[in-house]
């Protein structure tokens, strides 16, 4: 019944890993072609299996587990797709109802111990249920702010001996549950009339802008507009990075001009962004000239760190199409509405800020710094050699935050990361849920050898399935940003951050598994090996590049904590 | 300031936890909670009474929208409303306590509901803000155990909070 209701809501892969309370199911996935099951090596990376498909396609990622040990390797997954707003279904076997408890063996309360991560959750009382709790976790995953939802299902009433009339709903209708479908047009009109009086606007767009699959939009709005416009770490993508109105990411390791101008706007409008700590530093300092348009499907996200002098709750789509429409009959009607010459000066002063301390994206033709490879060029080659196309997934750390500053992303779901849980171990597997979606794409993550060994068994997956990832491993030997932050705060003490001489010869481990190792250790190597990784020669294999990259480095622009956005350190010497 | 909060939800398992979860979760404090079933046995109305500001109430309020088994969401204290609580207090009453007991019963409206040679149980219901006077008025020496409801509330006049 559970797996015919998967079958009906369309479902195509299920992550997940067997145990004594979901054996009823996994013999009803043994009994049919429709759904096809992937076993995993550890609960956890079935979670984020589900989410990168998820983030990848825009549909529902469905994870399975076992009661007791299997329900709670899931719950990291669950977090994670919760802060990031990921539709995802995880549904968990548990023991039989009478058991419920009785301390059972093998027997945890998922829906308790899931309840503060999780959108909503569902317990199976009944079989007969199934269905439309089914049907129902579907929809609340998917619609409004998107999360997960678990399914705790007791072993009896997957029960294959018990049958019962199979009818799967159409539709659901549930009277507690109403997610705003359009923006208020009052609230709409508002804020086109203060958009039309910025002299210094900005447009700070997130993940609610992929998610809402509004890019298209934004981006033509955007480019109407003439106004510059920054992303989140979940929103990149989501307007084209390549693109001259485009600042970069803003926030903790944004580029200077997109924080700059941030703080010195006087108008920003955010979409789908929701005011994060690691964006806005000490709030009580947050762009003080500024007015706030705030875009955002839920309504708890507006006004909880920075109040908006509009606030306008809606999915980003239908919101920046009106938007937009009544935008271009005001400006139709009186082009003067816009000051196009403030905005053209506007630029300039940001063109400015990006000529003194912009990212520098020409790395790679400046050769070896040297004998250590920089991260930095690391992420440059990985995006000339892959020509922007590819789907980059990224593991927690420095690592990470390089990827984001130096890989440009044209279009929205190509950059998956842990944004707001920052769970390392995500990396991996979350590629593998990309590749599963999209078998034909070229599919990279770039990890770090911390984050790599946290879910590092999924290699094998990688060879029961013939998985041609490619794993960039950023190797610094060390948990680079751990050490970043001792290297600022605690004097230089490496507490713990360190390995000495412990970590494996990852290119034997990968070969182990039966994939391809290549190690990098010359800056001259780095683009040849890079272009082996991605040749046709080995497209059908997964790849493992172990690149020893300078230990020492460090991510800048950094804020400076309990400053306002403009208040940045540029490199070990300089500050804003 | 204090605020009183009328929910309406589905009558269902776990919903209650949500509810709570989300005060413990988000540092919200729970003055009281009184929850009971309606006239329409598959909703359940809850009120609870917090402290904080308007920001933080307009942020509890939101997020108590924001739970699927919630229907409704009212902030009472935002306009007129009745609030009442049901108090049991047993008191030492021995000699003349046994009479001054029961005078401060009648300033109050109370009732004595149980009588034993040495204890008055008295029922006391009103505001929280009465229940508590009546409290100070017996003196915390004599009183041997308290148990109040918890407050419920509704608006004054024609609004409801309904489906
Ligand atoms: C599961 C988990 N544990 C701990 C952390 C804290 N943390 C953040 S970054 C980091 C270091 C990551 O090291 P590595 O993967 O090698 O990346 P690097 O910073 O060196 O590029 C740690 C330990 C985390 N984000 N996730
Ligand atoms: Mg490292």
């Amino acid at each position: 019944m559970l797996i015919r209701a998967l079958q009906d809501e369309g479902v195509d892969y299920i992550f997940g890993y067997p145990g004594g309370a979901a054996l009823h199911i996994y013999d009803a996935i043994f009994r049919q072609q429709r759904v096809q099951h992937i076993l995993v090596r550890h609960e956890q990376a079935a979670t984020h299996m589900a989410d990168g498909y998820a983030r990848a396609t825009g549909r529902p990622g469905v994870a399975l587990v076992t009661s007791g040990p299997g329900a709670t390797n899931a719950v990291t997954g669950l977090a994670t797709a919760f802060m990031d707003s990921i539709p995802m279904v995880v549904i968990s076997g548990q023991v039989p109802n009478p058991l419920i408890g009785t301390d059972a063996f093998q027997e945890t309360d998922m829906v308790g111990i899931s309840r503060p991560v999780v959108k909503h959750s569902f317990m199976i009382k009944h079989a007969s249920e199934i269905p439309t709790v089914v049907k129902k976790a579907f929809f609340i995953a998917t619609s409004g702010r998107p999360g997960p939802v678990v399914i705790d299902v007791p072993k009896d009433t997957t029960d294959p001996s018990q049958l019962f009339d199979y009818h799967y709903p159409e539709t659901v209708k549930m009277r507690s549950y109403s997610p705003a479908t359009r923006g208020h047009s009052g609230q709409i009109r508002k804020a086109v009339e203060l958009l039309l009086t910025a002299k210094r606007p900005v447009i700070y767009a997130g993940g609610g802008v992929i998610q809402g699959e509004a890019s298209a939009i934004l981006t033509e709005m955007t480019r109407y507009l003439g106004f510059p416009i920054t992303n989140t770490l979940m929103g990149l993508g989501c307007y084209p990075a390549t693109d001259p109105l485009f600042l970069g990411m803003l926030g903790m390791h944004g580029t200077y001009e997109a924080n700059m101008a941030m703080h010195h706007s006087d108008m920003i409008l955010a979409v789908g962004a929701r005011f994060d700590d690691r964006v806005t530093n000490d709030p009580e300092k947050f762009c003080p000239g500024a007015k706030v348009i705030h875009i955002d499907v839920d309504p708890a996200s507006i006004s909880k760190i920075i109040p908006a002098e509009v606030p306008i709750v809606g999915p980003a789509l239908p919101v920046l199409t009106d938007m937009l429409a009544l935008l271009r009959e005001r400006i139709e009607a009186d082009p003067a509405l816009l000051d196009r010459a403030a905005h053209g000066h506007w630029r300039e002063q940001i063109a400015g800020w990006r000529a003194q301390h912009g990212l520098d994206h020409g790395l790679m033709g400046q050769g070896s710094h040297g004998v250590k490879i920089r991260p930095q060029a690391v992420v440059q080659c990985l995006y000339q050699v892959t020509g922007g196309e590819a789907f980059i997934t990224s593991d927690v750390g420095q690592h990470q935050m390089f990827a984001a500053q130096y890989y440009h992303f044209d279009q929205p779901r190509r950059w998956i990361n842990s944004g707001g849980l920052g769970t390392m171990g995500f990396g991996l597997p979350s590629a593998m849920g990309v590749k599963f979606a999209y078998p034909d794409a070229v599919v990279a993550c770039v990890t770090g050898e911390g984050s790599i060994q946290m879910n590092i068994q999924e290699l094998s997956t990688c060879t029961q399935y013939g998985l041609p990832v490619k794993v960039i491993n950023l190797n610094n030997q060390a948990l680079g940003m751990v050490k970043q932050w001792q290297d600022m705060q605690y004097g230089g003490r490496h507490s713990s951050s360190t390995y000495q001489d412990s970590l494996p010869d990852f290119v034997r481990l990968v070969e182990s598994y039966g994939h391809v190792g290549i190690r990098v250790t010359e800056f001259a190597d780095l683009e040849g090996a890079m272009r082996e990784a991605f040749s046709a020669r080995l497209r059908d294999r997964l790849v493992f590049l172990d690149i020893s990259v300078d230990p020492d480095e460090h991510v800048y622009p950094m804020a400076i904590k309990g400053g306002s956005m403009c208040d940045m350190l540029l490199s070990r010497t300089e500050q804003s | 300031m204090r605020r009183i909060i009328a929910v309406l939800l589905e009558n269902e398992a776990g919903a209650l936890s949500r509810v709570v979860g989300l005060f413990a979760q988000r540092n919200y404090n729970i003055e009281t909670l009184t929850v009971a079933p309606t006239e329409d046995p598959t909703l359940s109305r809850l009120t609870l009474t917090t402290i904080g500001d308007d920001r933080k109430i307009e942020q509890i309020t939101k997020h108590l929208n924001k739970l699927i088994e919630v229907i409704k969401v009212v902030d009472l204290t935002e306009g007129e409303h009745i609030e009442r609580e049901l108090m049991l207090v047993k008191v030492k009453a021995v000699g003349a306590q046994r009479a001054e007991v029961k005078r401060t019963a009648d300033i109050f409206r109370a009732q004595v509901v149980d009588v034993t040679g040495s204890a008055y149980t008295v029922q006391v219901t009103g505001t929280s803000g009465k229940l508590d006077a009546f409290i100070h008025a017996i003196g915390e020496l004599s009183i041997l155990e308290v148990v109040r409801s918890g407050v419920s509330g509704l608006s004054r006049g024609e609004k409801v909070v309904s489906l």
